[in-house]
């Protein structure tokens, strides 16, 4: 019997196992079967909870605070005609750090009458950039791909941005101002609520 | 298909490749005594894959490092499996080490031509264990921070660069964000990288060389493929199935897989530090030496053992050296379960230890009702528990208190001291049972029998309070049955709606009332009233008289509430309180406002829980 490390299988084809050493029996389907099988399912649990990990995210929803997503923001007697931003102030959590009383997004306001107002959130639809007012323009100007948008908030053509300024659920409580602050999904012609 | 990889084939010669990885002859047959090298490519390749995933979660700074370990094990889906599976694995790889080991020197695969291969092997040991030493401080929590502290300052005796080396591997001269920094770039980048190299050599070199059949006439030959690889595979499942089980000792899911203790924190000393256990060895062995003698335990011993492992292809060439290796091999694993054993049994029977590690699992689980109550802040999660009453109330009261009171016959921590008590045993401080106590048996060892054998600014106490105004009102009054037994009940009751304990039954209010009633206006066969001793300040009628009598008790508005308890601490001796009659030390120069708060809390059970499952 020749069982010297030279007799190793050289010149069969790979579809043949056992070739090259006539000693070798030939094997069937079973055990080649059974050794991708129970290999398979040992390297695929590992990899299971790794990629449930990785995807918790998809998984995660947005904590609610309990509240009914409004904010209080600003006196409504504040306001002008000129739109001012201000920030949201409320309860962040990122991942495991809860921050107490953080800025968690910026809006512009416009009062546009006694009690009527106009309330966009800063971001710019398009890509996410942060909008600035420019007052020589009555607009809004993004600066990074210069979307354009009117004082209502509609886009000026032609602008990269495929939808008008977010605008935002408002509120007057006891003259103050409350604003239903939310994130957009960017890039999209529709409206979506990123939660 | 075929014609596409043909045209690779051409390019890249992946046939031949693949052939001769698969084809390895096996002489002799398959066999299951062959598996314990592929089992450890395949927990290697398991530590990889999870760690990868791990990675991606976790967040190596004192402030994040526990906290992100936390998320991934509570909050990230599977994320306790994930964890459970590193953390076992990496236990169960150490195991297979050894058996690899064993099952290489008894069967002489050690010897010509395969000294480089054997030698590869324990390097790559080295490597892992160095892994497994890296990993274990990776979560930051009390164990590793504290047994990694032990593991550095073993470093830090190495004759003459020790304290540099200690320096480098902590990141300068104290624990933090370096340390993490530089365990995670060991444990992550620079070991992997170098266990990879090392394993390539090694099955490198073992393809050369082939197997080491014990006896290649057992049975037909056979290839690699697919035989041998069947039987890894069911060896390699074998081994994940060990680790599941392990995983789910505690019950799958959030509360269970591997362990996460509290978050380390350097002003709470851990005492229930040890390493993993398949360092115990180690760790016991250090006791059998003194002094500057420590370098032997530490280093020079384990050091020659090593050195004597890499000499042994020469000594198996020897007449009888084979069978001296396998002894020597027996022996030294013998030595190291006994050892292990011993370290067992050591902490198994020290009572110190024990109360060591339910301090360490009370912590664990705060932690974790603290986390999901309040959140954790920027500043880490260890903030929580030093912000939390329930956790350092014991600690104060056995610093503060623990003197002279006992807290249910113990320090507050769970130790019971040797020195007899000289003051009141606080453990039902405000409820129903403290004040019935109080009212039908001042004297007994819970309230004021202690104090006689207490002493105060140089004088002894006696009986100063087991037969003072109090004590003598009691015999009097609730001895002589004048005071009735619903009079007693209802002024309990009374009472104890003064003091805010959090675990007191609600009042019975028309009971409380009765027992207001008493307190100030006594019955027809109680002339001598609470009133005429305790001042109440209640907006109420029944206390419109104004000012108590003459032999003045402590003021018991709100007794035993947090405000009265802060200012009977701060100090006992005000006029309000015990005035001249005092015998307690004032506090309020020694606690800080928030360790009063905290000792306050406590007391009373005021500190908070998750809200009962309905």
């Amino acid at each position: 019997m020749n069982t010297t490390d030279s007799s190793a299988p050289q010149d069969c084809p790979a579809s043949v196992e056992g070739c090259g050493d006539s000693s070798i029996p030939r094997r069937g389907f079973l055990p080649r079967f059974l050794a991708v099988a129970i290999g398979g399912v040992a390297g695929i649990v590992p990899m299971f909870s790794g990629l449930a990990v990785f995807f918790s995210p998809l998984f995660q929803r947005k904590a609610a605070d309990g509240g009914d997503g409004f904010y209080r923001v600003v006196g409504l007697d504040e306001l002008t005609d000129v739109p001012q931003s201000f920030k949201i102030v409320a309860d962040r959590r990122d991942a495991w750090t809860v921050l107490r009383n953080e800025s968690v997004g910026s809006v512009y306001l416009q009062k546009i009458g006694p009690a009527e107002i106009r309330a966009f959130n800063v971001i710019c639809p398009h890509f996410g950039c942060a909008v600035a007012f420019r007052g020589e323009k009555k607009s809004f100007l993004c600066p990074c791909h210069n979307s354009a948008f009117a004082l209502d908030g509609a886009v000026i053509s032609p602008s990269p941005s495929p939808r008008n300024l977010d605008a935002l659920e408002w509120q007057i409580r006891d003259g103050s101002v409350w604003v239903k602050f939310q994130d957009f999904i960017a890039g999209h012609k529709e409206k979506i609520a990123n939660t | 298909m075929n014609a596409l990889l043909n045209w690779l084939d051409v390019r890249t010669g992946y046939k031949s490749l693949v052939r001769e990885a698969l084809y390895e002859n096996v002489p002799g047959g398959a066999r299951w005594r062959y598996v314990w090298g592929s089992t450890l490519v395949f927990t290697f390749s398991v530590q990889m894959i999870t760690g990868l995933f791990l990675w991606m979660a976790y967040s190596p700074s004192t402030q994040t490092a526990w906290e992100s370990v936390y998320y991934i094990q509570h909050e990230m889906t599977f994320g306790w499996l994930l964890r459970g599976i590193h953390h076992f694995t990496a236990q169960a790889m150490v195991v297979l080490l050894a058996v690899h080991l064993m099952q290489v020197v008894i069967d002489g695969a050690y010897k010509a031509p395969r000294e480089v291969n054997f030698w590869l092997g324990l390097v790559l040991m080295q490597i892992v264990l160095g892994l497994s030493l890296t990993g274990y401080l990776l979560p930051w929590d009390q164990k590793g921070y504290w047994a990694t502290r032990v593991a550095t300052n073993i470093a830090g005796i190495t004759p003459v660069i020790g304290p540099q080396v200690q320096q480098l591997l902590v990141g300068g001269t104290n624990y933090g964000h370096q340390t993490l920094t530089r365990f995670f770039a060991m444990h992550a980048g620079l070991l992997p990288a170098l266990l990879v190299a090392f394993l390539v050599m090694h099955i490198a070199v073992f393809r050369r060389h082939g197997l080491t059949a014990p006896d290649a006439e057992w049975k037909a030959n056979a290839t690699f493929w697919p035989d041998q690889v069947l039987k890894d595979a069911v060896a390699c499942l074998a081994v994940l199935a060990a680790v599941l089980l392990c995983v789910c000792l505690h019950g799958p899911g959030p509360h269970g897989g591997a362990e996460l203790g509290a978050p380390a924190d350097h002003t709470d000393k851990y005492d229930a530090a040890r390493p993993e256990w398949y360092f115990l060895f180690l760790f016991q062995f250090l006791k059998f030496f003194e002094g500057t003698n420590e370098i032997y335990g530490a280093m020079v011993i384990p050091g020659a053992i090593m050195g004597f492992l890499f000499l042994m292809p020469f000594i198996g060439g020897w007449k009888l050296g084979h069978r001296f290796n396998v002894l020597f091999l027996f022996t030294l694993l013998a030595g190291v379960g006994w050892l292990t054993w011993q370290a067992v049994q050591e902490d198994r029977h020290n009572p110190d230890h024990e109360l060591a590690v339910r301090d360490a699992e009370a912590k664990a689980a705060r932690i974790k009702v603290l986390v999901a109550l309040k959140g954790i802040g920027p500043v880490g999660a260890k903030q929580l528990l030093r912000d939390d009453s329930k956790t350092q109330g014991p600690v104060l009261f056995k610093k503060y208190c623990a003197g002279c009171h006992r807290y249910d016959g113990h320090d507050g921590t769970g130790t019971r001291p040797a020195d007899v008590a000289t003051a009141s045993d606080l453990a039902l401080l405000g409820t129903r049972d403290w004040i019935r106590g109080m009212m039908t048996s001042p004297a007994d060892d819970r309230h004021f029998g202690m104090t006689r054998h207490g002493s105060f600014d140089g004088q002894t106490l006696g009986d100063r309070f087991t037969d003072g105004e109090m004590a003598k009102w009691v015999a009097e009054n609730v001895h002589a049955r004048l005071m009735k037994d619903e009079d007693v009940a209802a002024v309990v009751e009374f009472l104890a709606g003064q003091s805010g304990r959090a675990d007191v039954a609600p009042l019975n209010a028309k009971q409380a009332a009765a027992g207001k009633q008493f307190f100030a206006e006594g019955s027809d066969a109680v002339s001598t009233t609470c009133y005429s001793c305790h001042e109440m300040r209640l907006k109420d009628e029944l206390f419109e008289s104004g000012s108590a009598g003459v032999a003045a008790g402590p003021d018991l508005t709100g007794y035993c509430s947090e405000t009265w308890l802060r200012e009977f601490i701060s100090n006992p001796g005000q006029k309000k309180f015990y005035g001249k009659r005092n015998a307690m030390p004032a506090f309020a120069d020694r606690l800080s406002e928030k360790d009063l708060n905290l000792l306050v809390e406590w007391l009373l059970h005021r500190w908070p829980e998750p809200a009962p499952p309905k």
